[in-house]
């Protein structure tokens, strides 16, 4: 994480990091400003503080939970579960979406401002899973909306779950844009 | 307990000789066969008798057997904290065939009648509000019928141009596979190789 190229790897701390850091320092000191790139620095922003609408449907809410509770901490990535999808960045579809939820969970999605990323933990947002013949499930909910991360298991662990919020991290990083 | 059961199955049948056509005790547990016009009968005397106390109405339910010329069964479930005892109560009848709502006797039948309504279609005379309760607004069919196809006949996705989740008829890409689920561990009973011996001697044992 940081502003920095993605090109180069994360200095770990050292003499290196040091001296860019005092770098970094005495140009603040001097000039009053750091030139960086904007798409950069917003990715960063971005990357730093995705917040999800808690949307837990079924047993995978429980890894969810567990993922956000102080063992695994999930504060530590700025990811802070939200109740209401004005506030929330990224959507986790934890759990078995049915059809009479479909419509409710489109509309909280439609209700989440840009830019706006999905999660779909569990084998049954993914496909339908244990559910996938069944009469009243959705058979993924990427037959809602556009899914960006899968996070795969019966249910993930938490720590597949932070696994996967990583991984939006690093899409978001790859692909992030202004405008999207 | 058993002879308990099976005295207060013979009781609530003298009582109400009309309304019970059968009682038995299986499994430890007393069931009631009623006739479907004298439900509310038997189950407010269920209620009320001092004998039986049955003041909890903790199920009611349906039960398909579609060979049957009344195919569906309707299992009531109460309980007496009084006497510590359990019974159960089933009537049967047809897609067509009304059965007296429970509402007015136990206020929980409520929302089973509505269960019983939605997964078999099995109409409740005198409910206040028979509507479906768990599947989707506008579901057509009742899901637990025995001739209900697994997959329903619709399914959902959201429809980019109407902005809204629509309906259409049900496609799978793959068919439903039924899997066999013996277990290897007890559908096996050819001998391991070099465990003959072993065999055998668990067999002189025996």
């Amino acid at each position: 994480m940081g502003v920095s190229d993605n090109a180069v790897p994360l200095l770990p701390p050292g003499p290196e990091q040091d001296a860019i850091l005092r770098n970094v320092t005495q140009e603040l000191s001097d000039r009053g400003f750091v030139l960086a790139n904007l798409d950069k620095v917003v990715n960063w922003a971005r990357t730093g503080s995705m917040w999800p609408m808690t949307f837990g449907l079924a047993c995978c809410a429980v890894e969810m939970m567990h993922a956000y509770m102080s063992r695994y901490d999930l504060d530590r990535f700025g990811v802070v579960p939200r109740p209401s999808p004005r506030q929330s960045d990224v959507i986790i579809v934890a759990g078995t979406l049915t059809n009479k939820m479909a419509p409710a969970f489109r509309k909280v999605y439609d209700q989440m401002a840009e830019p706006r990323y999905v999660i779909s933990m569990g084998s049954c947002a993914n496909g339908g899973g244990y559910y996938h013949y069944s009469y009243s499930v959705v058979r993924g909910c990427d037959r809602v909306v556009p899914v960006d991360v899968y996070v795969p298991g019966c249910p993930p662990t938490a720590e597949a779950l932070i696994y996967g919020v990583l991984q939006l991290q690093k899409k978001i990083r790859r692909t992030g844009t202004l405008w999207r | 307990m058993t002879a308990a059961l099976a005295d207060l199955g013979e009781l609530i049948a003298g009582a109400l000789p009309q309304g019970v056509l059968k009682s038995e005790v299986a499994f430890g547990e007393l069931t009631l066969s009623v006739r479907r016009e004298s439900i509310l009968k038997v189950l407010s005397f269920l209620r009320d008798d001092a004998n039986c106390q049955f003041k909890i109405l903790l199920d009611v339910c349906g039960a398909d057997y579609p060979e049957r010329d009344e195919r569906f069964d309707v299992v009531y479930h109460l309980l007496s904290l009084t006497h510590n005892m359990r019974i159960r109560v089933r009537t049967t009848t047809d897609g067509s065939l009304t059965v007296p709502s429970a509402t007015a006797l136990f206020s929980s039948a409520g929302w089973w009648e509505r269960e019983a309504w939605d997964m078999y279609g099995i109409m409740f005379d005198g409910h206040p509000d028979l509507r479906r309760i768990l599947t989707d607004y506008g579901f057509e069919g009742h899901p637990l019928r025995k001739d209900f196809p697994l997959t329903g006949h619709v399914e959902l996705r959201y429809d980019d141009e109407q902005k809204r989740v629509v309906y259409e008829p049900v496609k799978l890409t793959q068919d439903f596979r039924a899997f066999d689920f013996l277990s290897p561990w007890e559908g096996m009973t050819h001998v391991l190789p070099g465990d003959e011996k072993a065999d055998k001697q668990s067999g002189e044992d025996a």
